[in-house]
């Protein structure tokens, strides 16, 4: 308990224990890790539907009259594409290349914007965004005021809309709507998003609203199985379908064309952004090491830093994620390897506890819903 | 507890001994233990033949989320290892205490049985935890 006392908490965290709830210590925060466990809600999620607090995540609101062209400076993606009421994935980078965060931007009017950043990085983001304030805008930290719920799998719409009159098949897949009303908490935002290779939504909405709706969604959602998910699902749905976690696949010593998510990268843009030209550089002479897909053929569980060998016996990268796929039954992970070996079909050993065993490079992602 | 677990002594590891002939022993881990890894899927267990020494790492158990060491709490040469757990890790959840069993060992120093705890002391020490 002496410890707990010292971690930061979400608006849910007096409802966790009601549902089972496993706290653990996730980078400062005390958050569930699984409920009724991990196996189970990971199916939940991929069958029927699943619920996250995921309100550890930052905000930050941008507004003025050079938002656009200050955000489209500080990010890699392509800010001036968004119309109002869309979302872009995108991410944010050192001089040097390295990730500051893999983030989302929410167009919610013309200059005023809201980013979504990792819950580990806020501070950071926030400091390293007010460093680089270009022309006429404000910035502010929501972060506190703000929960977030994840509403994940194919019954997630069904479910929702029974609590909505706002018609949620019009919106579509990185779109949102401003001011909906849910099972009647108003202005929430509902945003066709998420983090598990499923459909579904991301709520945002005032943090001391968070508890109302989340006992609302279960109860409307009890008949389709919709179940109360942890950090622990949330992570193996992830790396199935491939997202990238900020810390392991994509970091500060790893840029995000090497990370695999270059479609974030627009080097074409016409404005200038931080790194531009060391992306445009490391774009055209391609990446020295690359993320890829790799599974486990001998027996044994990939891991976050584990050495990845050629077939000769060298030292080419290293694992950046790994676990037992629940869906796919096999030891799956992401590794960070010397471009030359990331082929699919390259034969690779993983280095688990001292054992080279037997790896091959696949796919990815692991998962694609039907 | 049911009187199956009644005559299993206990490591603070969180591993079980359970007597068989002689200076065989069985070895797995408590309910409480799997209940804190969660979802096992997992599982490498010593080598048959090895001799090991107690409270030495001889093998791993893996949920989906943590890698966890299994400690041997006694010494001797392993004679057996449940092969039901290299596709069916999951076992150790459903029943930590029968079917989910990790290893037998021929015991080189009975004596260390000595150093383990009794169910009522173990679950005493299990509750301590929790505070």
């Amino acid at each position: 308990m002496s410890t707990e006392a010292a971690l930061k908490q979400t608006p849910l965290f007096e409802v966790y224990e009601k549902y089972g709830g496993k706290v653990i210590d996730f980078g400062g925060w005390a958050l569930p890790v699984q409920f009724s466990g991990i196996l189970e809600e990971h199916a939940a999620v991929r069958t029927e539907a699943g619920l996250f607090d995921v309100s550890h995540m930052g905000e930050v609101l941008v507004v003025g009259k050079d938002a656009e062209s200050y955000i489209n400076y500080l990010v890699t993606n392509d800010v001036t594409t968004l119309e109002v009421n869309q979302a872009q994935y995108t991410a944010m980078c050192y001089p040097d290349g390295g990730t500051v965060d893999d983030l989302l931007v929410y167009k919610l009017a013309n200059q005023k914007y809201l980013l979504v950043i990792n819950a580990a990085n806020i501070e950071k983001d926030y400091d390293w965004m007010r460093q680089h304030v270009k022309g006429e805008v404000t910035l502010q930290n929501i972060s506190d005021d703000t929960a977030q719920l994840a509403i994940q799998g194919p019954k997630a719409e069904t479910i929702l809309q029974k609590l909505t009159e706002t018609d949620l098949s019009e919106i579509r897949p990185f779109e949102f709507a401003q001011q909906v009303t849910v099972s009647g908490i108003a202005n929430i935002l509902v945003s066709r998003t998420g983090y598990t290779g499923e459909d579904g939504f991301e709520l945002y909405l005032a943090a001391d609203q968070v508890a109302a709706l989340w006992e609302k969604l279960l109860e409307a959602g009890s008949e389709e199985g919709l179940k109360p998910c942890g950090l622990g699902a949330r992570d193996t749905l992830r790396l199935e379908a491939r997202l990238a976690l900020y810390g392991q696949d994509i970091s500060s010593e790893i840029s995000p064309l090497e990370a695999g998510i270059g479609f974030v990268v627009k080097t074409k843009k016409e404005s200038d952004f931080i790194a531009k030209d060391v992306l445009a550089a490391q774009r055209k002479e391609g990446v020295k090491r690359k993320l890829v897909g790799i599974e486990v053929i001998g027996r044994g569980i990939p891991r976050h830093g584990y050495k990845v060998v050629s077939e000769g016996g060298d030292e080419i990268g290293f694992v950046t994620s790994g676990t037992q796929s629940p869906t796919l039954k096999k030891s799956i992970g992401l590794a960070l390897i010397s471009t030359e070996y990331a082929v699919v079909g390259t034969p690779l050993k993983v280095e688990i506890r001292n054992k080279p065993i037997e790896a091959i490079v696949v796919k990815a992602p692991f998962y694609k819903r039907g | 507890m049911t009187k199956a677990t009644a005559n299993l002594l206990y490591s603070k590891e969180h591993e079980w001994v359970l007597q068989l002939d002689g200076n065989r022993v069985r070895i797995g881990i408590s309910d409480f233990a799997q209940e804190a890894l969660g979802d096992i899927v997992f599982v490498e267990n010593p080598e048959i033949d090895a001799e090991i020494s107690a409270n030495e790492a001889v093998g791993t158990i893996e949920s989906v989320k943590a890698v966890s060491e299994i400690f041997t709490p006694l010494s001797g040469t392993v004679v057996s290892v449940n092969d039901v757990l290299e596709d069916a890790p999951e076992t150790i959840n459903e029943e930590p205490f029968e079917a989910g069993w990790l290893f037998e060992l021929e015991m080189s120093n009975p004596e260390e049985l000595e150093t383990l705890m009794n169910e009522d002391q173990y679950q005493a020490f299990t509750n301590e935890g929790e505070n």
